[in-house]
């Protein structure tokens, strides 16, 4: 259980995390400048179980995993949204960080108490229950192997 | 049922026949990794269990977007980035040769038909030659590196059917902002666009590289031009590839075909803060600007500038704007060097930079304050892109940045 980060629709890779911190690989310290200037409370108040619940196009622009590593810093382990921009789904689901797809996004509401039950594939928010799409076949390989580190180990040992 | 070219070009490297919506293992021609995503893709490879990379001469290194290095840790990244390219036997065109998307086609790197791969998402620019090219992440970098070959799914393809004659001054960027209005941030996610019609079988292969480069912005996975004698014309003495025909089948199924007439098409002009927000510039005529940008990737190329300089004529740029142009490669910049256009902009009050991304990501330099305005050739206009959250980045193409730049206000460039 935790609080729902609502964002609108084209959040870029730029907006979770600008340019100049880009030279920072840990989770943790990009997590202190995600959003900076555009949702300034976020690195300070996001914590374990919170969910980022956005419109569509969620991670556009660059191709910088720095984007998903700052929100797994902070904590995030789902993000919900309308849609994802390619680069940044797979980045995610890399990493570690779930992208969720959700055509209902719009009813949940910003700092809504949120729980996401991957297993029935919804999304519950302020005890209301939204659908999740499933998360395609060869990405889901992926993503119960741990990721693509692991994948990659387990091929490497093959 | 016919194949696309994207269609064609998986099917080729995964000797079967692919589809869209096929998920396929193909492997890769070309993998790219630069100063910024490059590190991150290395420590994962570690991470996977390092070893060797799976080709070194496949692989192309090059740092282009905090150079000279900006900080200590750029630095650190950039001797990071060293060690590996020595360790595993990779050439390293450091800080010496200019950005990524020029650099790895002049270098003869990328050919029709390839699958390139690049750790930074406008790698889909090479699809100006034909290739299907596309940004990944550092994850997926590192997957690359070690096995040399990745997940995809084929996309399917919107095709632009581009006619006519563009009028005097306007060009390759404002229909590429023009397609971008249209089709919208993320309306072409998970497809490729594929480039058609004499307006792109008549435009050089650097207007090419310009459409193609700014594919990422609708969404599209590659932007895609046919191979055609300029291409062939332009791979020669840089690769030794013989010409051979690619293009989509006649009854190829298409996701969309849409039709332009270039000739309608005015001055264009993304504002803040998406580049899918497009007007015609005679919409914001006259918006003060603090900062013209004329480089990047997307336009740093020689005909850019040459194309600045004819707006320019005998005039000098505002007193009241910073002008910074940086050629995007080492070879675009002798050539605007040998022109005496270096000369001409210093004069006319511009600072003209060593090849390097620049101002484009705002981070090595050129930054905004709070409240200031940019007029930008580069392809991101997002809140905070070049620096303040609070500023804002305008985009268009050299011809309407020089305009601007000469007047101190946002000008249709028809009109100097």
């Amino acid at each position: 259980m935790g609080r729902a980060w609502k964002f609108g629709n084209d959040i870029d890779t730029d907006a979770i995390i600008p340019g100049r911190f880009l030279t920072i690989y840990d989770p943790k310290e990009l997590a202190s400048h995600a959003f900076e200037g555009t949702r300034k409370e976020f690195a300070a108040e996001a914590k374990d179980g919170d969910v980022i619940v956005a419109g569509r196009n969620f991670g556009c622009g660059s191709s910088r995993e720095h984007a998903p590593l700052a929100l797994k810093g902070a904590g995030i382990e789902f993000v919900v949204a309308k849609s994802f921009a390619r680069i940044f789904y797979r980045n995610a689901i890399n990493t570690g960080v779930l992208p969720l797809v959700c055509p209902d996004t719009d009813k949940i509401a910003d700092g809504a108490e949120v729980f996401v039950n991957l297993k029935e594939a919804y999304i519950e928010a302020d005890t209301k229950q939204y659908p999740l799409e499933p998360i395609p076949v060869f990405m889901m390989r992926i993503v119960e192997a741990g990721g693509l580190v692991e994948y990659a180990k387990m091929r490497g040992n093959k | 049922m016919g194949l696309t070219i994207t269609e064609k070009i998986f099917s080729a490297h995964c000797k079967k026949e692919c589809r869209a919506g096929d998920v396929v293992m193909a492997p890769v021609d070309g993998a790219m990794i630069h100063d910024i995503t490059g590190p991150l893709a290395i420590n994962v490879m570690k991470e996977m269990g390092g070893g060797s990379v799976f080709d070194p001469k496949k692989v192309i290194m090059l740092f282009d977007h905090q150079i000279p290095a900006d900080s200590i840790s750029a630095a650190e990244n950039h001797v990071m980035m060293r060690k590996f390219a020595r360790e595993q036997g990779i050439y390293n065109y450091d800080i010496k040769e200019g950005v990524c998307h020029q650099v790895v086609p002049e270098k003869g790197c990328v050919k029709p038909g390839d699958i390139v791969v690049g750790s930074d998402s406008h790698t889909c620019a090479y699809g100006a030659l034909g290739a299907f090219s596309t940004g990944i992440g550092s994850t997926d970098m590192a997957y690359v590196l070690k096995f040399g070959e990745l997940y995809f799914r084929v996309p399917d393809t919107i095709q632009i059917n581009a006619n006519g004659k563009f009028q005097n001054r306007v060009g390759p960027k404002d229909l590429i902002l023009t397609l971008a209005g249209d089709i919208g941030a993320d309306g072409a996610t998970y497809r490729a666009l594929e480039f058609c019609g004499n307006a792109f079988s008549e435009m050089d292969i650097p207007g090419r590289m310009t459409c193609a480069n700014m594919a990422i912005e609708m969404g599209a996975k590659a932007g895609i031009v046919p191979p055609d004698e300029k291409t062939w014309e332009y791979l020669r003495g840089r690769t030794d590839c013989t010409p051979f025909s690619l293009a989509s089948d006649e009854d190829a199924k298409f996701f969309e075909k849409r039709d332009y007439d270039v000739s309608k098409i005015n001055p264009k002009i993304a504002v803040p803060h998406n580049v899918d927000n497009v007007v015609d510039v005679t919409e914001v005529a006259g918006k003060q600007v603090d900062q013209v940008f004329i480089g990047s990737c997307t336009n740093g190329r020689y005909e850019d500038f040459v194309e600045a300089a004819e707006v320019l004529g005998d005039n000098v740029f505002s007193e009241d704007v910073r002008v910074i142009m940086v050629p995007a490669s080492k070879a675009e910049y002798m050539k605007v060097l040998k022109a005496g256009l270096i000369e001409k902009f210093v004069e006319a009050g511009a600072l003209v930079e060593a090849p390097c991304c620049g101002p484009c990501m705002g981070g090595a330099f050129g930054l905004l304050a709070p409240g200031e305005v940019s007029l930008s050739t580069s392809n991101r206009n997002f809140r905070g892109r070049q620096g303040s959250t609070e500023s804002f980045v305008y985009l268009s193409s050299p011809a309407t940045a020089a305009a601007s730049a000469i007047t101190g206000v946002i000008t249709d460039p028809r009109e100097v």
